[in-house]
């Protein structure tokens, strides 16, 4: 870790040493990509391996060797699920501590977006479908270029908007936990290029090979709990981030339109603005904005 | 292909999405995205590697129609192409 450079919210920055400890396991290992997979399927703690491979690097063999070891380079169960929990604990109780939220949330009609998407995937063949989430963070990132408070990171001299549009996605993870890499320059890309950056950071995301830029890249996140069927989610900022989009489930509700009781698809979308940046009356805005860009979805 | 291998594709495809699923514990014939926790994108993942192996073309307005394992296998017996996959 060097001065000034950025990582995400709850990465280790130091170690505490006990008196006459040595710093050894803390440097970093040449660990070959096999090793690792090996290592995290026989739960192998890597800190405790001496490689034998060139210039130290750990191998298949040493980590096979010490998962049959006894003694100190025993296998120990990786806890990643707890190390992730802390990870997430020191990051939201930050942004508690520190960013002054404010929440707003609009009912948005779906049903323009919604026959617009199913007309355009009856045509598509299957691996080129495209999913609502795709044009959320389409509709998202282009209100944030009309709202630029709402884009940005609140550092030690204040907010600084972002140079670009890139949407951290909380993407959940199935042994638990969750992760919000950003797809970078979405306003630049087409609901299709969107689609497969957001497939391949799913996948990246779950299989633990993302970029460490792409978790301190994002200028704004969206959620979408709208898939585990809650109406509506109000997130907590991520830190140094200054506002947080939220979607929940798509589901008919009663509606008034031209004076008539109807059954309509609607979704609750949520801000959660930083109130150092941004005011309540510019957050309405930004979400009415999101409201009207999928209203018309062909333009997104 | 017969019914019992097209269940042991489905599940196979299944486990790549979700490598902690318990296929004992799984009821066929209840809803299969919750007990799988299945999200949109997991499940479209699901569809286009059955849609890749099987050869069977899944419309979105099928989706209605494979709430649950045993219909999952059921829609793809009958739309199954009669030449072996792959």
């Amino acid at each position: 870790m060097q001065p000034g450079e950025t990582v995400p919210v709850g990465t280790v920055l130091a170690r505490l040493l006990a008196p006459g400890e040595a710093p050894g396991a803390v440097s970093r290992k040449r660990i070959s990509p096999a090793a690792r997979k090996q290592a995290a399927e026989l739960g192998v703690n890597l800190d405790r391996i001496t490689g034998t491979g060139p210039e130290g690097s750990i191998t298949v063999d040493d980590v096979e060797r010490a998962a049959g070891a006894p003694g100190p380079a025993a296998a120990v169960p990786a806890d990643r699920s707890a190390e992730m929990r802390r990870a997430i604990g020191a990051a939201m109780a930050r942004s508690k501590r520190e960013i002054p939220h404010y929440y707003l949330s609009e009912t948005v009609p779906m049903r323009r977006a919604l026959e617009w998407l199913q007309a355009g995937n009856a045509r598509r063949p299957i691996a080129e479908r495209i999913l609502m989430a795709a044009l959320q963070l389409k509709a998202v990132a282009l209100a944030c270029k009309a709202y630029p408070e709402m884009n940005g990171h609140y550092g030690p001299e204040g907010f600084r908007a972002g140079a670009g549009v890139h949407v951290g996605v909380a993407i959940a993870l199935r042994q638990g936990g969750l992760i919000a890499p950003a797809i970078l320059d979405v306003p630049g890309r087409s609901l299709g290029e969107l689609m497969k950056a957001l497939s391949d950071l799913v996948q990246r995301t779950r299989s633990g090979s993302l970029r460490a830029s792409e978790l301190t890249d994002a200028t704004i996140t969206v959620t979408n709990l709208g898939d585990q069927g809650v109406e509506s989610v109000f997130g907590v900022i991520y830190p140094p981030q200054v506002a947080l989009v939220g979607f929940g489930r798509i589901g008919e509700r009663p509606c008034i339109e031209e004076g008539t009781l109807r059954a309509a698809p609607v979704v609750t979308v949520s801000l959660s603005a930083d109130h150092r940046a941004s005011d309540g009356h510019r957050g309405a805005l930004f979400l009415a904005e999101i409201s009207r860009l999928l209203q018309e979805p062909e333009k997104l | 292909m017969s019914e019992q291998d097209l269940r042991r594709a489905v599940l196979e495809e299944l486990r790549r999405i979700a490598p902690e699923l318990e296929v004992p514990d799984l009821k066929a014939n209840e809803p299969l995205r919750q007990q799988v926790d299945l999200d949109s994108m997991d499940w479209l993942n699901f569809l286009v590697a059955l849609h890749e192996r099987l050869g069977v073309e899944i419309p979105e307005a099928d989706y209605a129609k494979l709430g649950t394992l045993d219909a999952v296998v059921a829609y793809l017996a009958k739309k199954s192409p009669s030449r072996s996959p792959r």
